[in-house]
């Protein structure tokens, strides 16, 4: 217990969640994806500081909690916005014209990959085969997937996503 | 068909959308499960399993008793746990079979894991769940808490001494969390970086216990052997294997979509009937037959059955069994930078052959597409097949995997790429 001082940056209810996956798993380190997916689904995001801080409650190394962070795609180490989009490149959406899909979408957010909106709405990142490949083209925008995405429907899709 | 005969998604129809616990009871649902912990021992499971030969649904087709067999039988000498862990982290591109039964057949999965569990003598399971599958994932969780507070699972279930208890672990993504030791090694926590073989996981698996890790559509298959026993099981396939299979087809067809068929069910028929044929326009040129891993079928190939030994035999794998159709609007040298890009970003980075390897053959398809291909280009890819294909070179078979798709490519398609090459541009975007 090196530095107790950094545990207070994680709320009481996060505390609580990642305990409740700690207690059922065999050993603490065990639940380091679990705790940093917990931290994310409260703050959008795993911080340096959250990461000290699931470091230090889980009794292993920031650099190990790190190298575990940056190899899952699913968690983000810098701020997103208030919706993730999330546009699949894999190969039935690209036989299904997802290239040009991005094209559109990037024109319409008028950002590109990796990038967020001014208004910190939306943050627009690729992702693999999202499992929906008989009604290619898909993304998803927060937690909904979107199925058969029409280009020309752009503004309705994204509009329902304040 | 009779519903009787789709033992995995009929039931899905029947009742016109997601089955809950009463529909699944009144279907006779949990039967399997209840014969096999109250009137049969372990090892009768596991050979009721293996005489039925089910093979893993995953695509590698491993047969299923066997490799439960694997596992020591009875209390663990040191008194320790056993672990039954099923693979839900879908993520082969092309591959939608596993969600739709997550989404509405979830107690069909639990019921399998049960038995199975019971057949290895896991007191305890994890299903493996991608992230990106949110409404699969509400879906089985009440699964699992109805089956709970039914007694399916928990203490002493329906009465017969056995404990057992199913948790979600909910991935944070990549492709390699697929490979079942790389899973593992995610479920730990860790990095999803495949391990060394042996030891395989039923010797040393999650946390260095005795492990069995299967496919859901695997699990899916267990209920209704044990209800219907070996010969009913094995009359519903068409060939060689045994059961039916979860058929996909994506691509410019009339009809794209999931049915439960025959295993064996030829490809054509697939294509043509189920999926309604090819869109008004389009030509069927190529396909991958199960996932993005598996090597591409041509025109010669189209009349041949779904299943494991005659697709082998015709050079690539059945694999997921949800085909990627290939039309003549598809440039193959775009296509294969879309299939190694995919490969290349998702190397765990551990092998050098495919870390380095694959973004290399990413570069050079892209240069030949975007016509910057040399002479001797195609050369230099045949020779890095090999190399990277090489089933000794790497630690798993993502690299091999990643190949399958650009080496039959190469042979198939051959005049597209020495076309690029020799007019400097893609054909296909003139």
């Amino acid at each position: 217990m090196s530095e107790p001082a950094l545990i207070p940056v994680l709320s009481d209810e996060e505390v609580r969640e990642i305990e409740a996956e700690c207690a059922h798993l065999p050993d603490r380190k065990s639940a380091a994806i679990d705790a940093m997916m917990i931290v994310q689904r409260h703050r959008g995001w795993v911080s340096d500081e959250s990461l000290s801080a699931i470091a230090h409650l889980l009794g292993m190394s920031v650099e190990n909690l790190d190298s575990i962070a940056t190899f899952y795609n699913l968690i983000f180490r810098k701020p997103v916005g208030r919706h993730v989009v999330m546009v699949c490149d894999s190969v039935s959406c690209y036989v299904m014209g997802a290239d040009s899909l991005l094209k559109r979408i990037e024109a319409h957010l008028g950002i590109g990959l990796g990038q967020t909106t001014a208004d910190g709405r939306f943050t627009l990142l690729p992702i693999v085969c999202l499992g929906a490949c008989d009604k290619a083209p898909t993304m998803m925008i927060g937690d909904e997937l979107i199925e058969n995405v029409d280009a020309e429907q752009l503004d309705g899709i994204f509009g329902r996503f304040e | 068909m009779a519903s009787g005969e789709r033992p995995l998604i009929g039931i899905v129809e029947e009742v016109g959308g997601l089955v809950d616990l009463g529909a699944y009871e009144a279907h006779e649902g949990y039967a399997g499960a209840r014969q096999a912990l109250t009137g049969m021992t372990p090892a009768e499971v596991i050979a009721l399993v293996k005489d039925a030969n089910l093979r893993g649904r995953g695509g590698a087709g491993f047969p299923t008793g066997l490799k439960w067999s694997f596992v020591p039988q009875g209390e663990a000498s040191d008194g320790g746990l056993k672990y039954l862990v099923c693979n839900g982290d879908e993520m082969e591109p092309g591959t939608f079979k596993d969600r739709y039964l997550l989404e509405y057949n979830p107690h069909l999965l639990v019921e399998g894991m049960i038995i199975g569990a019971y057949a290895i003598g896991a007191a305890q399971g994890y299903v493996f769940l991608r992230g990106e599958y949110h409404e699969p994932y509400r879906q089985l969780q009440k699964a699992i808490d109805d089956a709970k507070a039914r007694g399916y699972l928990g203490q002493n279930i329906l009465g017969s001494g056995f404990d057992f208890d199913l948790r979600i672990h909910r991935s944070a993504g990549r492709y390699i969390c697929g490979e079942e030791t790389a899973l593992l090694n995610a479920l730990e926590g860790k990095r999803a970086q495949p391990r060394t073989k042996p030891p395989f996981p039923p010797a040393s698996g999650a946390w260095g216990r005795p492990t069995i890790v299967n496919n859901v559509e695997t699990f899916c298959n267990v209920p209704s052997i044990l209800r219907n026993g070996v010969e009913w099981y094995q009359d519903l396939g068409l060939g060689d294997d045994a059961g039916t299979k979860l058929y996909g087809v994506s691509g410019r067809v009339n009809k794209p979509g999931l049915w439960e068929l025959p295993i064996g069910t030829p490809i054509r028929e697939i294509i043509d009937v189920h999926a309604g044929g090819m869109q008004d326009g389009y030509k069927l040129r190529g396909l991958l037959p199960g996932g993005a891993s598996t090597d591409f079928l041509v025109e010669q190939h189209f009349d041949l059955a779904m299943d494991y030994g005659t697709i082998q035999a015709a050079g690539s794998r059945m694999g997921t069994g949800t085909m990627i159709l290939m039309d003549d609007s598809i440039c193959p040298v775009d296509m294969c930078r879309n299939l190694e890009h995919f490969f290349a970003q998702e190397s765990c980075g551990f092998c050098t052959p495919c870390r380095e390897g694959l973004p290399w053959v990413e570069q050079l398809l892209t240069d030949i597409e975007e016509g910057r291909g040399q002479p001797g280009d195609l050369e230099l890819l045949d020779r890095n097949a090999q190399f990277i294909g090489g089933v000794t070179n790497t630690f798993c078979l993502h690299a091999p995997g990643a190949i399958e798709p650009l080496a039959s490519a190469l042979k198939h398609f051959r005049e597209d790429f020495e076309e690029h090459i020799r007019t400097g541009e893609c054909p296909y975007r003139r």
